[in-house]
């Protein structure tokens, strides 16, 4: 983009007072930052130390786990074929609920954002109801749905209570509900001007949605795969209801863990939760990274 | 030409009735009107926008008051120019084309021209992302002439302009309109603009639009028999 700035080379024939470019050619963005002066000292120090009980928390959870734990049992979290199943599970599942969950949130999300629908309140509190359900309940519910007779017939051709596609079920019913009010959020900032414009310009409804809304709303599919993908990951009560617990076969990580601590073995629990914990922030950076790349765009 | 015939809008607890006005081919009308009396709402209503309860709307004699807003050939100008963040000038110049469908060759040099005729050649690898106002505006106004549409629709588009940038556009918008024969329905709410770029000004009192003569002396770009009556 600098490559094309045009301010050294180019003479402004219209002679418009450009505002101030950095050297990128980009304009000054105003200011978001206030400066804190001596008198607002006391004040910016309370939020801190309120801030920094969180954040202290945050670490202190994380860096006793690491101290805790024994570092040879989290070798045996990969040699183990018990948790290396687990763990393989997880990533597979959590991958494909994610890409599960952003499928169904980029529709559902624009409609509820740019179209107006009977019933649309019904619809928005409905889409709610994954996200203030307990999870043990959402479990149950699906245990439940598998018993009537359409969700009898759907397992004659896939098997869904105590097997691998009710792992992803079970995560993606919670997932989606978040990857849903993320990329809701995310339609919402885009200017519904522009997807106007591209109508007047001679696209459909649907061109403008393909060739404007959507590149738009790459950046929002980042937050919405990220918090999929962790939701997915962490989910524990509906997997376990719904898939069981049977190892090498609906065994995740959050399980093998639960599995471990009913044991009484807390030095395996500390292992595998260790291995998701780096997971969970290798995913975070790696969506962070690819959130930096969409914003590029 | 833009003619209204007793154009209806409802909106919740907004209510325009019986609008009715017209703007001969080629004439650049400024419409003028208080902040939030619905002089936006006409726009959107001519641009297809906005669904009217009762009226009808003809651009260039054709009733366009069923049309979806790709089929009205006009061109729309919002007040924040609205370009497409991931765009780049080029690609944002050459769109409607590539929404018909035209071959590149000539996507490519009705870009170059309308980079020309709006001084944004140097501006064309750029995406919209700290390009100042006086340069979105001349993208966004390339964007909506870069089809040859018959109408141009703009709103409000000078309004977060320095004075300096808005001098020079007004030289612009009269140059353009000129150089593509568009008929404009300009909004805004500054006087200054209809003196310098209004034939004909339009102000929107009390739920109707009623037409205004212009300061004696100020720019018209047609002589008044060249300009066809309205029906």
């Amino acid at each position: 983009m600098a490559a094309n700035a045009p301010d050294a080379t180019t003479p402004q024939s219209t002679g418009e007072a450009s505002p101030p470019r950095s050297a990128g050619g980009e304009t000054l963005a105003p200011s978001t930052i206030l400066p804190v002066r001596g008198p607002d000292l006391p004040f910016i120090l309370a939020l801190g130390l309120i801030a920094s009980v969180y954040v202290v928390l945050i670490v202190g959870m994380i860096s006793s786990t690491m101290f805790y734990v024994q570092w040879p049992i989290v070798g045996e979290v990969f040699t183990n074929p018990r948790y290396r199943y687990a763990v393989l599970l997880t990533l597979i599942s959590c991958s494909i609920t994610t890409i599960l969950s952003v499928w169904i949130a980029v529709p559902t999300a624009y409609l509820m954002t740019r179209v107006d629908f009977p019933g649309k309140r019904l619809v928005d509190a409905i889409l709610d109801i994954p996200i203030v359900l307990p999870p043990l309940v959402i479990g149950l519910a699906l245990l439940m749905l598998f018993q009537t007779p359409p969700g009898r017939f759907l397992q004659g051709y896939v098997r869904f209570t105590y097997a691998i596609p009710g792992v992803i079920l079970a995560q993606f019913m919670v997932s989606s509900a978040f990857a849903i009010r993320t990329m809701m959020a995310a339609f919402a900032e885009i200017n519904p001007r522009q997807e106007q414009v591209a109508v007047t310009l001679g696209c459909t409804r649907a061109q403008a949605f393909w060739w404007v809304v959507l590149p738009e709303a790459r950046r929002g599919m980042v937050p919405a795969a990220t918090i999929a993908w962790a939701r997915a990951m962490g989910e524990f009560g509906p997997v376990l209801v719904f898939a069981g617990t049977t190892p090498m076969r609906t065994e995740v990580m959050p399980t093998s863990i639960f599995l471990e601590l009913q044991v009484g073995n807390l030095g395996m629990a500390a292992g595998i939760a260790i291995v998701m914990v780096a997971l969970a922030l290798a995913v975070l950076i790696l969506m962070r990274w690819a959130g930096h790349g969409a914003k590029m765009l | 030409m833009i003619r209204l015939e007793n154009v209806s809008i409802r909106l919740n607890g907004f209510a325009l009735e019986n609008v009715s006005f017209c703007v001969p081919t080629g004439e650049y009308a400024v419409l003028m009107g208080r902040t939030g009396c619905g002089k936006t709402t006409i726009l959107e209503a001519i641009c297809g926008l906005r669904p009217i309860a009762a009226g009808r709307i003809y651009l260039m004699d054709t009733d366009v008051t069923h049309l979806v807003p790709g089929k009205r050939n006009l061109g729309l100008v919002p007040q924040d120019a609205a370009l497409f963040t991931t765009m780049t000038v080029e690609e944002q110049l050459g769109f409607a084309l590539r929404v018909r469908n035209r071959p590149r060759a000539e996507i490519r040099a009705r870009v170059e021209e309308m980079a020309q005729l709006l001084n944004i050649t140097h501006l064309l690898k750029r995406r919209p992302h700290g390009l100042s106002g006086g340069e979105r505006q001349r993208v966004a106004l390339g964007r909506a002439l870069s089809f040859r549409p018959r109408v141009l629709c703009l709103d409000e588009p000078l309004s977060a302009l320095d004075d300096e940038t808005r001098f020079q556009m007004y030289d612009l918008l009269k140059l353009a309109q000129r150089h593509e024969h568009v008929t404009v329905l300009h909004i805004s709410h500054n006087r200054e603009d209809a003196d310098h770029l209004a034939d004909r000004l339009l102000r929107l009192e009390n739920g109707q639009v009623v037409e205004y003569p212009l300061k004696p002396g100020s720019t018209c770009s047609l002589d008044s028999d060249e300009i066809p009556s309205c029906k």
